[in-house]
Parts: structure tokens; sequence; C-alpha cells
């Protein structure tokens, strides 16, 4: 088994990891970013060779930031030591300062039909077109909400979907309030007008939310409504995404204190676990201006450059209340949860539908009573779809943090796996106990 | 503030209080059943849903063999959520000096008409092929099944809300006076008989009782369906569970209905913490994968822990608390609460005068922990 040590380690190496890994190198401590990608960028700069992306990336370079890519964090063997599984078994990590920057993952919420082939994640098909998924000539409804709609029917466009509309749920009123809220962001006010050019063929309609999509085997209409008008597109393929979910089941993991749904931490972006900071996504969705300050100041932080990590916090104060506006201005609609029927699967993995789950008390009852979240996914799709339709805390993630290889776990959790992984025989006589007599 | 009136209250809807519920409404009783959370959020859940005859000591024998008849005859009724799986148990003999033990206790067995049944090594490599080469043997309990306990416990507690009873979940009970029993918002219930079946919390509502949590750690895995067949486990499992050492593993495999696979186990008197220690994880899947080779590449879902509410002789406590008459116990029953839920609940039924005794009461009378109970 290998075995890597660096004073800073990083989880996660989308904006918010590279900006804490090149900080704290560029302040001579050894750092090792763990990402479970082929390559640096994150979600959000998959495949991205635009300006900000490579500076970060050359940032790392230059201060000797090392990396280990497709590689999942699982687990902590003891305090300090983190178990990460990669496709050739596997590795420990030591550190001495962690930073979490696991990023978030998309919200899907379920509605008539969301489980018919053909219908993505919006986040997920432009993911899949990136690494080679054809969509020339298909068409493509982007529906849901959040400000990577846009961005992602401009990118399908791009790749040669017809993009018939783009359907926000959030009404009207609400954009125009966070139009208002772009003059003190420049950078984004622009950022804005260009995507607006980039859509102009496209109608975005604003208050539209999916209520069905059909289809025999395939989805091959979506029906979008207002509350009044139910508007029909014919398609070949669909993309619905309804915002982010930080992902912490690390943090969780390793028993750092969460607040709904939130990892906590200082404003010099320290976690209740001594020694651990946390960045981006993961504190609260809040877009790559937010990760990139946050990973600046937990690198800084985490690399004992704290005057320094203190000087960002205005910086950060302004991202974050950029970001909250923008979450105020794509608030869930009400009508959303009244979407599903009682024949809606909830819970892909275990094949939960909406009618036996709706009646349970709590998260942990609809676990225990009906086995949703209990599937492979571990409750990360239908999880926070639960928390948004119900109300419930959905925050017990269990060990492993990723499903791992039996053996894995035994040989890298165990005390055997301390200096060198022992073999088959090794690991027999270290649990052969006697009955006792 | 409110006050309510039952035929008898009882405290804890684990699958030992959710029998209870069960049986007494099936008597006419009234219950009133309590938990301060979620129906079989303790123990019920943690456990590993395995229904079986053991015969380490007589009373445990006498108990578990009518439960697990009575298992047989409820199977019928329990909902398909309750994932009734007749697998039988195998007992893995891993040397000629466990085989040996294992041919005594199938005569003994078979003497009081419970089938069990011999394998030699080859017999056990046809069973299940996928136990590793060069086993001595083992013993097969074809009336051994699997249950999924929450769902299970939660079908008896909506028969007993059919017949009358009443079930109030997330209140914690504060206090047990005679008749009467208190919650944390003031509200109270009065009842003649009350009914402690609070497994590993019950000295905290009933002090001095010898009841100490034992932690269990278990795995689940991916679907793999057709790995095994039968519940698996070492024969060594039996001295385990009964010795009272700090710390043991022992192989334990069930093949889910789901075609999951469930991988146990360990005993540990460790506190209550709840927290999976990556070193004892560790050692039960190795000690499984050292069992079945080809677990080694299974992926694991997920990892827990549980308590078992043990006691110094390994025997529940069923029957009056000794300064009580009418407060009866009903826990301490370790990693046999889903197994001897059903067996407890007619011995419940017994000392409420209800029916007949099914079998011997004495020997799970907390009376032989007298000096260990205050007042």
């Amino acid at each position: 088994m290998e075995h890597r040590h660096a004073k800073v380690v990083v989880i996660g190496a989308g904006p918010a990891g590279l900006a804490a890994a090149a900080r704290a190198g560029e302040h001579g401590c050894s750092v090792l970013v763990i990402d479970d990608n082929p390559d640096s960028g994150g979600q959000i700069w998959r495949g991205d060779h635009g300006l900000r992306a490579r500076t970060w990336r050359a940032r790392c370079a230059a201060a000797g930031v090392a990396f280990v890519h497709e590689t999942a964090v699982i687990g902590e063997s003891a305090p300090g030591t983190l178990v990460a599984g990669r496709p050739r078994g596997p590795m420990r990590v030591r550190f001495e300062r962690l930073v979490l920057a696991t990023g978030a993952r998309e919200l899907f919420l379920p509605f008539p039909g969301w489980t018919l082939p053909g219908v993505f994640g919006a986040g997920g098909l432009q993911a899949l077109v990136k690494s080679g998924f054809d969509v020339r000539g298909m068409v493509i409804p982007v529906v849901g909400s959040g400000p990577l709609l846009p961005v992602i029917a401009a990118y399908l466009r791009g790749r040669g979907a017809r993009v018939p509309i783009v359907a926000e749920q959030a009404s009207a009123a609400s954009m125009r309030g966070l139009a208002t809220g772009l003059l003190g962001a420049p950078a984004k006010l622009i950022q804005a007008i260009r995507l607006r050019a980039a859509l102009w063929r496209t109608p975005y309609r604003t208050g539209y939310w999916p209520v069905q999509a059909t289809g025999e085997d395939r989805v091959r209409e979506v029906k979008v409504s207002n509350g009044q008008r139910t508007l029909t597109i014919a398609c070949d393929a669909l993309a619905c995404g309804f915002g982010l979910v930080p992902n912490i089941h690390v943090a969780s993991t390793l028993g750092c204190h969460i607040t709904e749904g939130r990892v906590d931490v200082s404003d010099l972006m320290r976690t209740s676990r001594e020694g651990v900071f946390a960045a981006g996504e993961a504190l609260g969705v809040g877009g790559v201006e937010c990760a990139l300050v946050e990973g600046e100041i937990a690198g800084l932080a985490a690399a004992g450059a704290e005057d320094e990590a203190a000087d960002l916090r205005g910086r950060r104060a302004r991202a974050r209340a950029f970001a909250g506006a923008l979450s105020d201005a794509f608030r869930l609609r009400e009508e959303l949860r009244r979407v599903v029927d009682d024949a809606t699967v909830v819970c892909r993995c275990e094949d939960v539908r909406w009618g036996r789950v709706r009646a349970r008390s709590c998260w942990r009852d609809a676990k225990l009573q009906t086995r949703c979240g209990m599937g492979p996914c571990q409750g990360r799709v239908c999880g926070p779809a639960m928390a948004f339709l119900r109300g419930w805390r959905v925050g017990d993630s269990r060990p492993p943090v990723y499903p791992a290889g039996a053996k894995d776990l035994a040989v890298a959790l165990g005390s055997a796996g301390a200096s060198a992984a022992p073999d088959e025989r090794g690991l027999r006589e270290r649990t052969n106990m006697e009955p006792e007599r | 503030m409110s006050e309510s009136t039952a035929d008898a209250v009882i405290i804890g809807a684990g699958i030992v209080g959710a029998a209870c519920a069960l049986v007494l409404s099936s008597h006419g009783v009234r219950c009133a059943v309590i938990d301060a959370g979620i129906v079989g959020g303790g123990a019920t859940s943690a456990g590993m849903g395995h229904v079986c005859v053991i015969d380490d000591s007589e009373p445990q024998f006498a108990l578990s063999s009518l439960s697990v008849g009575l298992w047989r005859e409820l199977r019928d009724r329990l909902p398909r959520g309750a994932e009734f799986d007749g697998c039988g148990t195998l007992w893995i003999a891993a040397n000629a000096a466990e085989l040996d033990a294992a041919g005594r206790k199938a005569e003994r067995l078979a003497a009081r008409g419970i089938r069990a049944e011999l394998l030699d090594g080859a017999s056990l490599a046809q069973a299940e092929p996928r136990l590793r080469p060069g086993l001595a043997g083992g013993l097969l309990m074809p009336d051994d099944s699997v249950v999924y306990a929450p769902v299970a416990a939660r079908w008896m507690l909506d028969q007993a809300e059919a017949a009358g009873s009443r079930v109030r979940l997330g209140g914690s009970v504060v206090s047990i006076g005679p008749s009467r029993v208190g919650l944390e918002n003031g509200e109270s219930i009065s009842a003649p008989w009350i009914i402690s079946a609070t497994g590993v919390w019950a000295p905290q509502l009933t002090p001095g009782l010898p009841v100490r949590p034992r932690k269990g750690h278990l795995a689940i895995s991916d679907r793999y369906p057709g790995l095994c067949r039968r519940q698996l486990v070492e024969l060594a499992y039996i001295t385990h569970a009964h010795g009272h050492s700090d710390e043991s593993v022992s192989f334990n495999l069930q093949p889910r209905p789901t075609g999951q696979l469930l991988i146990g186990s360990s005993r540990q008197y460790a506190g209550h913490d709840p927290a999976v220690e990556p070193r004892v994880l560790a050692l039960v899947l190795a000690r499984a994968i050292d069992f079945v080779p080809a677990l080694a590449g299974v992926h694991i879902t997920r990892a827990w822990t549980g308590f078992r509410a043990a006691t110094p002789d390994s025997l529940p406590i069923i029957g009056p608390h000794p300064a009580q008459p009418r407060l009866l116990l009903a826990t301490g029953h370790e990693g046999l609460g889903l197994t001897n839920s059903l067996g407890t609940a007619r011995l419940v039924a017994s000392h409420m005068g209800l029916e007949p005794a099914p079998i011997d009461p004495t020997p799970f009378l907390a009376s032989r922990f007298r000096s260990a109970i205050h007042g």
C-alpha cells in the first residue's frame, strides 16, 4: 500500500482546492491535493483552459504542489491519516493540516417521469458532453433553476444541440431583484450580459417549472408549467438541475461540525476540528468567486500565514453576500413540492416511490421502513430531495465515504497496514482469535 | 398536564416492545407504546436480523427454540417488507475439533426435535462453494431464518393499533412510578402494568439493572446475489457471544433478499460511543474475507455500530422488577433480541396472568440479580 505525507493535504482540486494548495505551497508547505477526477479543475473547470483556471494551475505547479488524481478519500484509519481508494488499490495519506474543498453536486428534484432514460442532470450532461458525448442535432430543453442553467444551455448549443427553452422556476420578480443587486458586482454583470448574448435565440422563461416528462422507452416530451399555462415541448433529451448541494460527507466522516447541510467554519475557514479547514461550496453553495477567496484563506491559514489570510475576509464577505443574493433570487418555489405524485420514484437506487415515503416521520424512519437512501449512492441524490420535499434533516452519513472494496478497507483501515500492506496470510494470523474456554 | 390511561404501558418501540404489544393486544390488552425515538431505532435496526436457535445454555435453548417456532408461525402474516427468509443457518466448523463439537450439538438438538444436519467438508463446499477450501464441515439448521426487524416491529405495532392499542413516538420517559409513567413534556399515562422494553437504556429507567452496552460493528455491501445462500456463522461465534472478553470478532455473513451481503460481527465492551472504529471494522472484514475469499472484491457501501443489551449470564431479564411487582422488565437480550422477542412477549403475557408460561420463567427473573438492584 502506498503511503504519502504532506504538511498540508487538500481534498478536491476545484477552484477552492487549487487556491488553497497554491497559497499553502507558496508559503513553503509541502502540499498534496487528492482529487477523484482525472484532471484538476473540479466540476466547474472541467476541460476549461480559460485564464483563471490556467493561472491557478500554474501557481500550483510553481509552488511544487503534488496531485493524486482518480483518488477518493473514503475514511480515516487514525487521526491524521486518511485512507483513499484508487483503481490501483488503497493508499494512506498523513496530514498535519487538512483543507476540505469537496465542492457540491447537483440537486435533483423528482417529478413524474424524471427517471426516464434521456433525462439528465444539467451539470452531468455538460460533463458527459465534455468527455465526448455527441449532442449534435439533438433537441434538449434545459429546465430547473439557478445561474448555471443558461451557462449549460449556451454550452449545449455550442456543441450543436438545439435548446428550445430554458425554463427557470424562479419568478421574473425575484430575478429583477438580482439584476439590481448585480450593480455591486461588475464582473458578474459583464458575465451576465455575455451569457444573454449567447442565449439570444433561446427563450429564457422565468416562472416555469417541469411538471412531467413522458415517453415510452425514453423521454420524448416535457411539460413545463407556470401554474396557469402548461407548455409541451418535444425533445430528444432533457437537462434538468435545481441548483447545487454542498458535499459534506468527508467533513462529517472526519467529525467536523455540520449545520443545515453545510460545514461550519470560522472566518479563517477553521472547522470544529483542530487542524482541519474547509473552503468553497462545502460551506454553502457560493460559486467560483467564493471558492477562490475561501480557498486562499484556508490555504494561508493552514500554512500559518494568518494575518495574510485575515486580509482577505472583506473580499470573502462580498462574495458571500453576492452568493446570498443569488440564492434568494433562485429560491425554490413551493409548487415544486407538489409536483410529485404517489407513483413518482424518489429513490432510484432502491426504487422507492413517493407514496411510501411521504407518510414517514423523519429521514431515518423513511430509511428503515422503506429503504429510501439505503442503496449504493447512500442518499446522496434522494436525501437532499427529501430535505426539500419534507423538510427532513438528512445529515447522517456513515463510513465509508464512498463504496470501497472489502479487502481494501480491511487493509487500509486495519492496524496491520500501518507500515506496509500485509499479505493474506498476515491478515489471517492477526485476526484468528482463539475461542474462549 | 395531560393524563391518560391504558391497560399497559410499554416503554420502548423496538422489536421486544413491539412483540409485547402484538401479543398483549391479542389478549385484548389496550397498550400505550412509548418511545423517545422512532420504531426500531435502537438495536432493532442496528442488528443483522438473524432468527436462530442457540443452545449454549438450557434456558437460552428453551427461549430461542420457542421463539424460532413462533417466528415461523408468524411468517405468512408478515408483510413483504419484513423480508422473512427461511434461509437457515450454516454453522461453520473450521477444524476437526469444531466439527466434533458440531456433531455432539447436532445429536443434542435432534434429541429435542430441532432439525440439524451435520455436513462434512465436501458437503459444506458443495452447499456454499464460496467458502474457503479446507474447512472441516458445518452444521445446517434449516429452520432458522432472517427477518428485516424494523419493518417487522412496525407491522407488530400496526396490528396492536388495529386492536385498540396506541403508539406514541418522540417522547422520553422521565419517571416510572407505581402504575404511572411520566413523560418529558409533563404528560403522564396511568396503567396497572408497565413493561420496560428499553434494551440498553434499561439501567437509566431502572437503576441497578446489570445491563451493559456491548458494541457491535456491521457492514453491508452492494448487491451480489447468489454469493452465498445461508446465513453463515463460524462456530466460534457462540463462544465469543457467550464469553465476556472485552473484544472479539467472529465471521458472520448474511445474504439479504436484496442481494446485498451483511457482514459481521464484533463484540466490545467499549462504552457508549457509537463511532465506527476503523481498526475493528478492518478486523471484521478481514475475518469475513478469511472465510469467504470472494468477499475481498465486494464493495462495502456502509458500516455502522449498535449496542446490544448484555447481562452477566448472557440471559435476558424477563419478569417483575424485584421492588415493583407490576413493572415487568423485558431487556438484556444481547444479540438475540429479534429472535427472542416473541418468546419474551409470551413470558410477559404469562406474568400478567393472561396465559400459562410457555417455558420455565425462573431463569429469566430479575431477582437472580437481586443484590444488584436497589429498591
